[in-house]
């Protein structure tokens, strides 16, 4: 039986298609069978950032509605041998299906994968129930600003009062400058707030940018510091203890850190 | 030797004597004065003939072996016959007058409602908000919103280990930090109101305001 983790955030823009991509590549990068479901349904984004738009045919409504069976809507990465993604309808809205339908969606998918991340909608409505409804645990994407902060909180509080496991805090776009010079939330500050374990913390990366728009997750390319702290994210999910990244050093210190690690 | 008669009053109606017993002050206090005063004072009276007494404790809240105390006291000289023993008005329910203890994370969209007081250990995160009819104590960092007193007691308290809230109403008034009060950090303050006027003080300074807290003056 695998374990389904929902990525959420409450604040859109924060990057939780970009870290349930990255994550989910870098577990497959660590041999797992992982599937990723996106249930933004009407403005999926996640097969964009992998890079498999052109290769969907059926989606999570018509598994939903019994127009086609679970497997045939599955997407293969063209990566990964084990990596599949479950893609959002862009034509209809989250409305059209139901939180049971994605908990027995998710329940089949358990049964063949080791990890099913879920993308979750911005927002805590219908899309965000249907999100969370087949999860067994959750990671919360949130950025150093207040807005994101607040939404976190929110999130977290309702992830408290549903089924899902508490919730593990990703920190992401942090610019250690900003932060440096007080002009930034640093990791402290926002972990006082929201009161939840951390289990990442993902630098401000260009490089994650110029990833997305060529639909290849910067998990592959391990000159790109975010690279790093998402396969950090994955190894803490398998259970390794990774210390946190250093995120004061100078340019080039990711390289020693990679080396220290031996990644890359 | 006159006693200065501060929480027990004794009152002769015409057949008996009344005891108007204090309900504001601590209960031991109560009963040292009581005793004081039946061995010291009224001599003339206590040593006469039986006496019907009637003991009114007013709106305290007591148990039976709180009462049980006051009758032993009073059976004492001899010639006392109790007629009655009642508390005036009838006691609150206790969830109500009591303080109600709470626990946890008052986050982002949360709303706790309490009729009556409520101690809270937890921290109360931005936009989490507490809405008592009574005082709000908090163990924890407040950095949300408290609304105490919210059907419009204005002798409320709101107090909080680290006081950085987005707003505090109690009753009627609202007011926000940090352009109407500023808060000294690292010392645990209470908010209140003075005039119509929301103010920041120490805790300790809570008593100036409530003169019906127990003191503690050392042991």
């Amino acid at each position: 039986m695998g374990e389904a983790i929902v990525v959420t955030s409450g604040k859109g823009g924060v990057g939780k298609t970009t870290t349930t991509a990255n994550i989910g590549t870098a577990l497959a990068l660590q041999g797992k069978k992982v599937c990723l479901v996106d249930t933004d349904i009407g403005l999926r984004n996640l097969d964009v950032v992998m890079g498999l738009e052109n290769r969907i045919i059926y989606d999570l409504v018509d598994v939903a509605e019994g127009r086609c069976r679970l497997g045939q809507a599955l997407v293969k990465d063209k990566r990964f041998e084990e990596l599949y993604m479950l893609p959002a309808a862009q034509t209809k809205d989250k409305t059209s299906v139901t939180p049971e339908q994605v908990k027995d969606i998710v329940l089949e998918l358990k049964k063949e994968y080791e990890y099913i991340l879920i993308d979750c909608p911005a927002g805590i409505e219908h899309g965000f129930r249907n999100a969370i409804a087949g999860a067994d645990k959750a990671i919360v994407v949130t950025t150093p600003e207040h807005a994101a902060v607040r939404d976190a909180d929110r999130v977290i509080g309702l992830l408290e009062q549903s089924e899902v496991e508490s919730p593990k805090l990703v920190i992401n776009r942090i610019r250690p400058g900003l932060i440096k010079s007080g002009d930034m939330l640093d990791v402290e500050d926002i972990l006082q707030v929201l009161n939840i374990d951390l289990i990442g913390i993902v630098p401000d990366d260009e490089l994650v940018i110029k990833a997305a728009n060529m639909g290849e997750p910067t998990v592959m390319n391990p000159d790109s510091g975010a690279a790093i702290a998402y396969r950090n994210i994955a190894r803490r999910i398998l259970g390794d203890a990774v210390p946190l990244m250093q995120l004061d050093r100078k340019p080039g210190a990711f390289k020693k850190l990679k080396k220290f690690f031996g990644i890359g | 030797m006159t006693v200065v008669s501060k929480h027990v009053r004794i009152k002769g109606i015409k057949d008996g004597l009344v005891f108007l017993l204090d309900d504001k002050c601590p209960f031991e206090e109560l009963l040292g004065e009581l005793r004081y005063k039946l061995e010291h004072s009224h001599q003339n009276i206590l040593t006469g003939p039986i006496m019907h007494v009637d003991i009114k404790l007013g709106s305290r809240l007591v148990t039976d072996e709180e009462k049980e105390a006051v009758l032993e006291i009073l059976r004492g000289p001899g010639n006392l016959l109790i007629r009655s023993i009642e508390a005036q008005n009838a006691p609150k329910p206790v969830n109500e007058s009591s303080l109600y203890v709470m626990s946890g994370i008052l986050r982002s969209g949360q709303v706790l409602n309490h009729k009556g007081d409520l101690l809270f250990l937890g921290d109360v995160n931005p936009g989490g908000t507490i809405a008592c009819t009574g005082d709000v104590f908090i163990l924890g960092a407040l950095r949300g919103m408290v609304f105490a007193g919210v059907e419009g007691n204005e002798e409320a308290v709101i107090a909080a280990s680290v006081m950085a809230p987005t707003q505090l109403r109690i009753a009627e008034i609202i007011s926000r930090p940090p352009d109407e009060w500023e808060t000294r950090e690292s010392s645990m303050e209470f908010a209140f109101l003075s005039d119509g006027v929301m103010k920041i003080d120490k805790i300790h300074n809570i008593v100036k305001l409530r003169r019906d807290l127990n003191v503690f003056k050392g042991v």
